[in-house]
């Protein structure tokens, strides 16, 4: 005879799958995007008609370049999330279903990745 | 496919503030996610070479480029409200609808309020 619980043997099996990770997630993303994803849009709206000098020395400023690496890693992360949510709500089957989310998860990743290598060429390349 | 009566969906419904501000959220949400391939974009550039970021630092510059960086302020504030009030709705509170209303309201005046501050900030405090 088992000895698991009635909850631990029920877990994981429901249509989800999984339980309030993505909820908490989008939760904690949207908590520390509120400071980053301001400085973000702060960032590229003060930069606009400078000069590529001018914002490479913003992005070799330790806290330039620590406080829009965060923003990156947030905001994807945020709106990787967030899109998931909305191809489960409005594509269908299976296979088109997988595809995007897919899709979704590499696009996010990618761009991410981009970024990032940005921010540490424009510090530490030539 | 089976034939069959769909059930009534969105347009049966008198649209509510608050029903357009929840689709508003998805779309302002979906919005910055295409502003995001901007962001990387500019950034690339710049990390990239004098020229190529000329390029794109000009098409920013443009007053088309302003105007989509302004609405791209604009949907982050909106969705950053937005997100603010879902907090308040997570936490049991404010689903009188006088309340549900107000919040609404506060939502729109605040992002426009905001997206301006940022820019003046912005353009005032230049490094």
């Amino acid at each position: 005879m088992s000895m698991k619980t009635e909850l631990g043997k029920v877990r994981g099996l429901g249509s989800a799958h999984d339980g309030t990770e993505h909820f908490r997630m989008q939760r904690l993303t949207a908590v520390s995007n509120f400071p980053l994803a301001i400085y973000l849009v702060y960032f590229i709206v003060a930069h606009v008609g400078h000069s590529r000098q001018a914002v490479l020395t913003s992005a070799k400023n330790p806290f330039c370049a620590i406080a829009l690496s965060l923003a990156v890693i947030s905001t994807f992360w945020h709106m990787k999330l967030g899109i998931q949510m909305v191809i489960e709500d409005y594509v269908h089957g299976t296979a088109k279903k997988l595809m995007a989310l897919l899709l979704n998860t590499f696009f996010a990743f990618a761009l991410a990745a981009l970024a990032l290598f940005a921010i540490l060429k424009m510090n530490f390349g030539v | 496919m089976t034939q069959r009566p769909l059930s009534p969906h969105l347009q049966i419904y008198k649209p509510m503030l608050s029903m357009t501000m929840s689709i508003l959220h998805r779309i302002t949400g979906l919005g910055l996610a295409l502003g995001m391939f901007g962001f990387v974009w500019w950034l690339s550039a710049a990390a990239t070479s004098d020229g190529y970021f000329d390029l794109v630092q000009g098409l920013l510059k443009s007053w088309f480029g302003q105007l989509v960086l302004f609405g791209m302020t604009w949907a982050l504030m909106h969705h950053m409200l937005g997100g603010l009030r879902h907090f308040v709705w997570d936490t049991g509170h404010g689903f009188a609808l006088p309340t549900v209303e107000w919040l609404v309201r506060a939502n729109l005046i605040g992002s426009v309020v905001l997206t301006i501050l940022i820019w003046v900030i912005a353009y005032g405090v230049r490094p």
